[in-house]
Parts: structure tokens; sequence; C-alpha cells
């Protein structure tokens, strides 16, 4: 025991300063205890609201697409399964040989291995890759058998949209695809979500683009917990949002699949419609592509031959090929005659050509039709009287004509791309060409050539209205939409004197029904069926003086390109009229030759199965619930 | 040459040692290290692998080493002082050569059949060193400068290897460590102040040879949104689970932020968040309590203590321990920058809780030797 007093003043400073350090002890506790309060129950509710968000993802469920179905209910786009095989990193060791084993069921090429690859290297390793798709069944079930050699292999069943009659709807139903970037661009805020979905698709033309909306439904949600590498641990609450509606449309199948075939191998279009209630039948262009592959994504090679292709298989020829309507426009101009005061039994002479000034306009009858009154100029297609005719009246007076009886506008019809067409004007011509009119285009537009343009679906319009008594009918494709019958609106009239129609029904009778009509040898002979019809022959090239002279080229002995379109509208029955029609076949030749006997047949299997039939409508369009025909 | 029964039995028995040996504080470490065995337990899913159980046989061998080293005569520690961390020095150095990259520095020494890390074995030895050196100095002697050029190298030079490893989080603590043994070893207040403002002064020189992703932990501690997906993320993360803990915690093994791996490394330094984000702030403050009752006693056992030696080095043991505590809480609830300090016998590691046990030896050590009286000259022993 020797604490000496120097030991003692050691001792004493370490007291002191220890329990300066005990003090500094205590604060710290204090200042942790603090923070701890701060944290865990002044903030608490911020922090327990983070660490939800973070553990808790919403994943959106895609909806089923809606089908597009006939107006009978049959499928013309539904959904059908889709046999495909996706990997899961994680589940092999060995990524490479596991998609070795796998080409020897299914073949992945060179480039879809590479993408593979990328894809499974983007994503965090137990994410399934999409590694085939649209696999056979026997593919799948091979995939299945096979299962415990594929390690990482998943075989999977997914939805995917199908168009069951693929060419022959396509430019009506138009198609789905992938989301590009510039649909994301476009669509609004509270969609991003959905079409960022992986394998998300949208309408991209048709009907698809235009009810996509309504086709699409509203995606369901479900909340799943998550962990920091975002894998789904468990799910905690779902919600399967709604499947998209159906939209019924006007279009009946059988008729459309029939016109099809006819269209067949021609560069051609064809519209089929309700003359009251504006209901396309039908809606044809030929050739077409095949909307299937748009969905599961065209070869490169496949769509520059789309693209390439001198028919346009791309274009929807009913709503945006302009044709100048060339004889089937002499209705028009007949029409606008009676109306302006000329009596319908008022005779032309027709020598075969019609001189304006020093400039000669033929007839595309050599020597001529002799004396022709409005119906026998009309039965034979006279052009000189309608030249003679067209100078008379004057050009505003075709063209108001042609306007009510729906040319040169467009319809607001369900499918994009409609063209409004040409109904020239002396006007029209200063504002855009800045050139007086002549008279001579005049003429010609009596004829229906010249400036004028039509579509296939105005040409259906107009002879609607003609066949209605003079009732504003427009196209509709949609009869319900949801489960919701959208109404058939009244059309107006449009106040045309029953002198003027009578005349160009009883021509348009003449020109089938009466030997010697243009169109005599395609005419119905079934009672009670008879259609009248009136060709239209549409020029494409100048005939010059020279080829005149020499006799005019047939156009069999000219190239496709340089011949004339053929035409050919008509309504029946011609008593009693349901159904409107137009056939155009772009360089088929002349209208009784090439578009007549087509638009015959169409004619003939649209009256026999009549699907404007009053028992038509007791379906209820747009019902889930109702059984499917076909 | 030295008769060994002098150190080991000359004043007390075996049993008597036994007897002065405080049951309840070791109750007490086993009390705090089965709170970290149950935390190991949840972390990984309710399971005793691959941590608890390891951690639970370490505590154990801890245990061990403990009671032995408290045997030990405090004479022979004071003997041993000086060839101890001479050892862990040479150890320090080797783990520059040979040791070998592991989480970015060079921190573990492989001796084959175990691997350990030399700076944690340096945390202890230093302690050991500089209170055998202030042992012989007196209050006045304490304040010559030429009596404080030992005890700096003896402090700066493995703070200086422990730097260039780099890692930052021990250098600190062995520079803190050395501190407090100048500080109640009694030298002046106004070399403090110098001191403190030398540092204030390295500070701008210190950050420009800083490594980029220590300044990182720096700037995301001071603005922890700068980088949310990456320093920041560790931070952002643990103020979440914490906070989302709330009194009560979110129930053991129920921590959403823990057992989805939004918690960063939460079985070795954010273990303390993880037992906030489930057990809420009650036990936190539970924890923080027991730990708080081990640094009284170790004070306790310090100021009872009858020689200068034993009182130093139960102060720096104490000072150590809390610096630990300290620093890895303040880290974890975003008080202090994100470094690698673990929390003392709860995060998972070995050399870190071996060390640690040691450490609580020798404390125990002084406790037993308490009455014990040892001149200052170095004459008393060789």
């Amino acid at each position: 025991m020797q604490i000496n007093g120097r030991d003692s003043s050691r001792y004493q400073t370490f007291t002191r300063r220890s329990a300066l350090l005990a003090g500094v002890q205590a604060v710290a506790f204090i200042v942790l205890a603090g923070r701890m309060y701060y944290l865990q129950v002044r903030k608490s509710d911020q922090y327990r609201m983070m660490a939800e968000e973070n553990r808790i993802a919403m994943r959106l469920l895609a909806p089923l697409r809606g089908n597009i179905v006939d107006r009978f209910g049959r499928v013309l786009a539904g959904n059908r399964q889709n046999y495909r095989a996706m990997i899961i990193a994680e589940q092999t060791p060995d990524v490479e040989e596991t998609l070795k084993r796998f080409s020897r069921i299914v073949p992945v090429d060179e480039f879809r291995h590479k993408r593979i690859l990328r894809d499974i290297a983007r994503s965090p390793r137990f994410m399934p890759v999409t590694v085939a798709e649209d696999l056979t069944w026997d593919q799948f079930a091979q995939v299945n058998i096979n299962e415990p050699d594929l390690a990482g292999i998943l075989p999977d069943v997914g939805e995917t949209r199908d168009y069951p009659y693929g060419e022959e709807f396509a430019h009506v139903l138009g198609y789905v695809a992938s989301v590009s970037e510039r649909d994301l661009e476009n669509a609004p805020r509270e969609d991003q979500r959905l079409l960022r979905l992986p394998g998300f698709r949208i309408g991209k033309e048709g009907v698809e683009k235009t009810y996509d909306r309504e086709l699409r439904g509203m995606p369901g949600s479900s909340h799943v917990e998550v962990n920091a590498y975002g894998r789904v641990i468990r799910e905690l609450s779902k919600d399967p949002g709604k499947p998209g509606g159906e939209v019924v449309l006007t279009l009946d199948l059988d008729v459309q699949r029939f016109a099809w075939e006819r269209l067949r191998g021609e560069s051609a279009s064809a519209v089929v419609m309700d003359i009251h209630s504006g209901d396309v039948i039908s809606l044809v262009s030929a050739p077409a592509y095949d909307p299937n592959q748009f969905n599961m994504g065209y070869g490169t090679a496949e769509y520059k031959a789309l693209l390439e292709s001198p028919y346009l298989p791309l274009m929807n020829k009913s709503l945006a090929g302009m044709y100048p309507p060339g004889s089937t426009f002499k209705m028009v101009v007949a029409m606008a005659a009676v109306e302006a005061g000329v009596d319908p039994s008022h005779r032309v002479s027709c020598p075969g050509h019609y001189s304006l000034g020093n400039h000669d306009f033929h007839c595309w009858k050599k020597g001529g039709h002799g004396a022709v009154n409005l119906h026998e100029a009309l039965k034979h297609s006279c052009d000189v009287y309608f030249y003679d005719v067209a100078r008379r009246i004057g050009i505003t007076a075709i063209a108001e004509m042609a306007r009510k009886f729906g040319l040169g506008q467009t319809y607001d019809f369900e499918v994009s791309g409609e063209k409004a067409g040409l109904v020239p004007t002396p006007e029209w011509k200063r504002a855009t060409r800045g050139e007086v009119w002549h008279q001579g285009e005049t003429v010609i537009a009596g004829i229906g050539q010249g400036y004028l343009l039509a579509t296939p679906l105005q040409l259906a319009v107009m002879t609607a209205r003609i066949a209605n008594g003079g009732f504003a009918v427009t196209p509709r494709l949609t009869r319900a939409i949801g489960g919701q019958l959208l109404p058939v609106k009244e059309p107006p009239p449009l106040n045309v004197s029953e002198r003027a129609l009578r005349a160009a029904q009883n021509g348009m009778n003449a020109v089938s029904n009466e030997a010697g009509g243009t169109a005599y040898r395609s005419r119905i002979a079934e009672p009670g069926l008879e259609l009248a019809g009136k060709t239209g022959t549409a020029q494409v090239r100048r005939i010059s003086r020279a080829e005149r002279l020499s006799g005019v080229l047939r156009n069999e002995d000219i190239e496709w390109r340089q011949r004339d379109h053929a035409l050919f509208v008509c309504y029946a029955p011609v008593h009693e009229p349901r159904y409107a029609m137009s056939v155009v076949i772009e360089h088929g030749g002349s209208g009784s030759g090439a578009a007549a006997p087509v638009a015959r047949d169409i004619m003939r299997e649209v009256l026999t199965r009549n699907p404007a039939r009053p028992q038509a409508r007791g379906r209820v369009p747009g019902d889930n619930n109702s059984s499917r025909a076909g | 040459m030295f008769d060994l029964r002098r150190f080991t039995g000359q004043e007390m028995r075996l049993t008597e040692k036994l007897a002065e040996f405080n049951w309840a504080f070791l109750l007490l470490l086993t009390l705090i290290a089965s709170i970290g065995i149950a935390m190991l337990y949840s972390v990984a899913e309710g399971s005793f692998t691959p941590w608890a159980m390891r951690q639970a046989g370490r505590f154990a061998a801890g245990v061990c080493i403990m009671i032995v080293v408290s045997m030990v005569d405090l004479r022979l520690w004071m003997r041993l002082a000086y060839p101890l961390y001479a050892v862990a020095l040479v150890m320090l150095v080797a783990v520059e050569i040979i040791g070998f990259v592991g989480m970015g520095a060079q921190r573990w020494l492989n001796l084959g059949f175990i691997s350990i890390q030399p700076s944690e074995v340096m945390k202890v030895t230093l302690i050991l060193a500089l209170a055998r050196y202030f042992h012989g100095l007196t209050l006045d002697e304490v304040s010559h400068l030429r009596n404080m050029i030992v005890p700096l190298i003896l402090t700066v030079v493995p703070v200086g290897l422990v730097v260039l490893q780099p890692d930052l989080g021990t250098a600190i603590l062995l520079l803190a460590s050395g501190g407090v043994l100048f500080f109640v070893a009694g030298l002046r207040w106004r070399y403090f102040i110098i001191a403190g403002s030398g540092v204030l002064a390295a500070i701008p020189i210190i950050w420009s040879r800083l490594h980029d992703y220590q300044r990182n932990r720096v700037l995301t501690f001071l603005e922890p949104e700068r980088d949310p997906l990456g320093t920041g993320y560790h931070l952002m993360q643990s103020k979440i689970a914490l906070g989302s803990g709330g009194v009560f915690g979110k129930g053991f093994m129920e921590g959403t932020q823990s057992q989805l791996n939004f918690l960063p490394e939460k079985h070795t330094d954010f273990i303390f968040t993880m037992l906030g984000e489930e057990l809420g702030l009650v036990g936190g403050l539970v924890l923080l309590t027991l730990y708080f009752v081990v640094l009284m006693f170790s004070l306790n056992v310090s100021l009872q203590c009858r020689n200068q030696f034993g009182r130093l080095l139960a102060m720096g043991i104490s000072m150590i321990f809390f610096f630990y505590i300290f620093i890895n809480a303040a880290m974890v609830m975003g008080l202090l920058p994100v470094v690698g300090v673990p929390l003392p016998l709860v995060s998972y590691g070995g050399t870190s809780m071996l060390s640690l046990m040691f450490a609580f030896g020798l404390l125990m050590s002084v406790h037993i030797h308490r009455h014990l009286e040892i001149s200052r000259g170095p004459s008393a022993f060789w």
C-alpha cells in the first residue's frame, strides 16, 4: 500500500476525467435514443409508407381484347391460345446448353438466339424470357414431355389476337401489333403503363384502330410483395379488370367471303350496302395482307414485298382508291339534266363523235347510236348524248348533283383512310390551278372522266341514294359496341324530283334487263331478284389521234397498267330495292366484260342470303351470352 | 529469470479469483450476444445456418477466452503489453503485404486455419501498450513533451497502417482510443486543444487523400438524396427500416425491409436497423440500456482499481466499446457517415467478437486484481 501524494493526484485526475467521459457516454446515448424517437415515433408514418412502397408493387394485368363479330355474331377477330416457351435463367446451369437442346424440338434461328441471350442479360435472372412463340400443338407437347431434360424451360399458354379469316377481312378489321415509340408518345398518361406491358398489342388499322379503346377493356391489377431485386414473393390482392367490349359489325361473313373469292387474283374492290340503313354488308379490297402476320411480326422481306407490290395490298381500295367514275357517273348527269329542264324524251343524235370548237369527242361506239333519248342513252351508255347534255346544263349543275349523291366528300366512316375523291367546279380549278374552266372539261365530265374521281364506297353510296328514292343514306360499319346498339340514323331527303330519280332508275333497269343493255349479259334472270346496274369503263391513258385512225388497241393488247378500269354499280331487287353495290376492277378492261359479271355473282349471293332480312335482327348484337354461330 | 508463480498465484488462489469473477457481468454480455444471435436467426429467414449457429459458437469460445484471460495476473498482462502490441503490429504489416482483397480493402490475414483482422487485434493491444506506458509516468511527467514521443508513435504507426488498408472507421477508432488513454492519463487540456485545431486544419489535406468511396460516403451522409440508387441507398433504406418499425416493431422475423433484402449488410453493420425494424423503439432501447449497463460496470471497475495500469486499461476498453456502439448506431440512424464499424457482440463477425471478449477478459482481470498495487518503476517487474 504505497499510494503517495503524486499517485493520488494522478488518481484524482483519472477519476475526474473518467467521470467526464462517462458523462459524454450518457449524452451520446441520450442523443441516440432521441434520434430513435424521432425516426420511430415522430416520422414513423412517413417511413412506414415508404417501406410499403418498397415492398408492394402493382402489376398491371392486360385485359382480354374484345371480339369483333359479324352482324350475326360470328367471330371475325378473337383471341386464341398462344403456346409458347419461356426460359428462366436461374433455373438452368447452362443457358446455352438448354437452348441447344430446345432447338432440337423447335428450331431457333441465329437472330432469335441472339435476342434471347440479350433479353436474359437485360432482365433479372428469375424473370422468364420468351424463347419461342406460336408453337404447334405437337411442338408444345414435345416441350412438355421433355421438360426434365430442358432445365429452365417453362411451357406457357398466353392469349394472342387471332383473325380466323386472315386476308378476307384485313382491310376492314385492320390489325393489332406491338406498341411503337410513337404510339407511346401519343397515348395519354394513364395508358402508359398498360401500353408498356411486354407483349401488349394495340389496334393499328381499321376497326381495331377505330375502336381500340372499346376493344381494349380495363386493365386489372395485382398487388404483389416484391423483394429488393423485384422478385415476387406473394400476391396480396388482385383485381381482374374488365375485358374489352364486343364490336358487332354490319358485315355478313358469308357475303364477304364470297366477294373475296370472286375478286381474288384481281386488283379490285367491292362494296355492298343496305340502301336504307347504310349497313355495309361487305367491303372487300384485293389483294390484301394477313393481319395475323402483323400481330406476330412480319418478316422484313415479306413486308418489303407487300410495300413494293404494284397491286398495293396494303391500301384499302374501297375507301382510298380514287378512280374516274366513267359511265357510272351518267346517272348523276342524267338527273342533273332532268332537274335542269331537259325532257327525258328529248333526243340527241349520236354520229359517233361530238365536236366542240376544233376538238372531237368520241363515243365508245365508233358508228354512233343514232338519235337517242335519256333512257336509251343510259341503256347503251351513249357518250355523245351526255357530252351534249353536260355542255347544255353546265358543270355547276352536274357538280351540285354529284355532291347530293355523295361524291366529293367523306362520310366519317368507321375505318380511317377515307378519301374524298374530287368533284371539279370552275371555282375549284381557279383556286387550285389558277386556270379558267374550259367547256371541253364540262363535256368530258359528262361521261365521268376528266378531273372527276370517286372511291368505290362513294359509288356504292351514290347507287344506294338512287335506289332508295333520294335519301342521303351514309354508310355505317358498326351495329353495336360493348352490348350497346347503335341507332340507325334516318337519312334526310335529297330533294331530287321523282321524275329525275325515275329516269335514272329506269335507265339502270334497262342496262341490265332490256336486251341490248350494256350489262344484259350479266343480268340476274331469276324473277324477283333482278338487279339494275350501270357499267363504267374508265380510261387511264390518252388515246392519240393516230391510234384512233388506225383502230383503238384492244385492252388485251396493252400492258396491265395502261388498261381501262372496269366499274359496275347496281342495286337489287329492281322493284323493291334493298342492296346497292359497286365493283371496281383496276385495269380490268371494260365494265360490262370484267366488273358486271363479278357484281352480278356477288349480288345474287347477297339476295340469296338477304342479310338485312328482319329476322336477322332478332339477336341482340353485342350480347356476349348469346351463342355464336360459325 | 523470473519465477512464474509470482505472476500466477502469489497473492490470490484460482478459487479466490473465480469467486471474484463477476458472473452477473458475464450474464449481461450473454444477454446482448443472445439478442445478436436471435437477429441472425431472423436474417436467415428463421434458420440457425449460416450465421446464428456460428455466432453462438464464437461467443462460447469468447466466453472461454474471457475467463482464461481474467484469471491471468494483471502484472503478466502488463508484462506482455509491449510484446502483444509488437505481434499485432507485425500482423498489420503482414496484411499489407500478403493480405488478400476483401470488401475492397485489405483487412484479413489468412493464417490457414483462421482468418483474422489484425486491426481488430490492434485495438486491444494498443490500449494495453499505452496503459503500460502511462502507468510508469507521474501526472507531471505525462505532459512532458519527451514523454509523449513514445505513446504518439505507438498510436500513429498502427493508425497509419490501417488508413493504408484503407479502413477509415477502424483508424478513427484507434486514434480515438489512443486519445482517450492520453486524456485519462492526465495530459493537459491545452494539448488536446492544440491537437484538435491541428485535426481541423488537416481536414482539407485528409479529404484530398481519401479514396473515392470514402469521399462518397461522407458526401452521401451530408446529403443522402444525392445518390438514391448508389451509396445513399443504404442510408435511406436503413432509415426507412428503422422508422417503419415504430414503437413496437413489425415483429420478430416480420421486418419487410430486412426480410425482402431492401436493407443491405443486415447481418453485419446494419443489424441494429433490423432490430429496430422488427422489435421497434422498445427493442432498440433495451439493447442500448444493456450496453449502457456494461459501460457503467466498466467505469466502476476502473474507478475501483488501485493501480494505474488497471484503471487505464479498463477505461480504454470501456471507451472502445462505447465508440463501437455509438459509431455503429449513429451510422445506421443517419447521424454519422456510413463507415464499416460492427455493433459489438451483436454483428456477425469472428475477429471482432473474439477480440472483444478478450478485452472483457482483461477488464475482468482488472476487476479481480483491483486491490493489487503495482509500483510505477519498471524495476517492479524485471
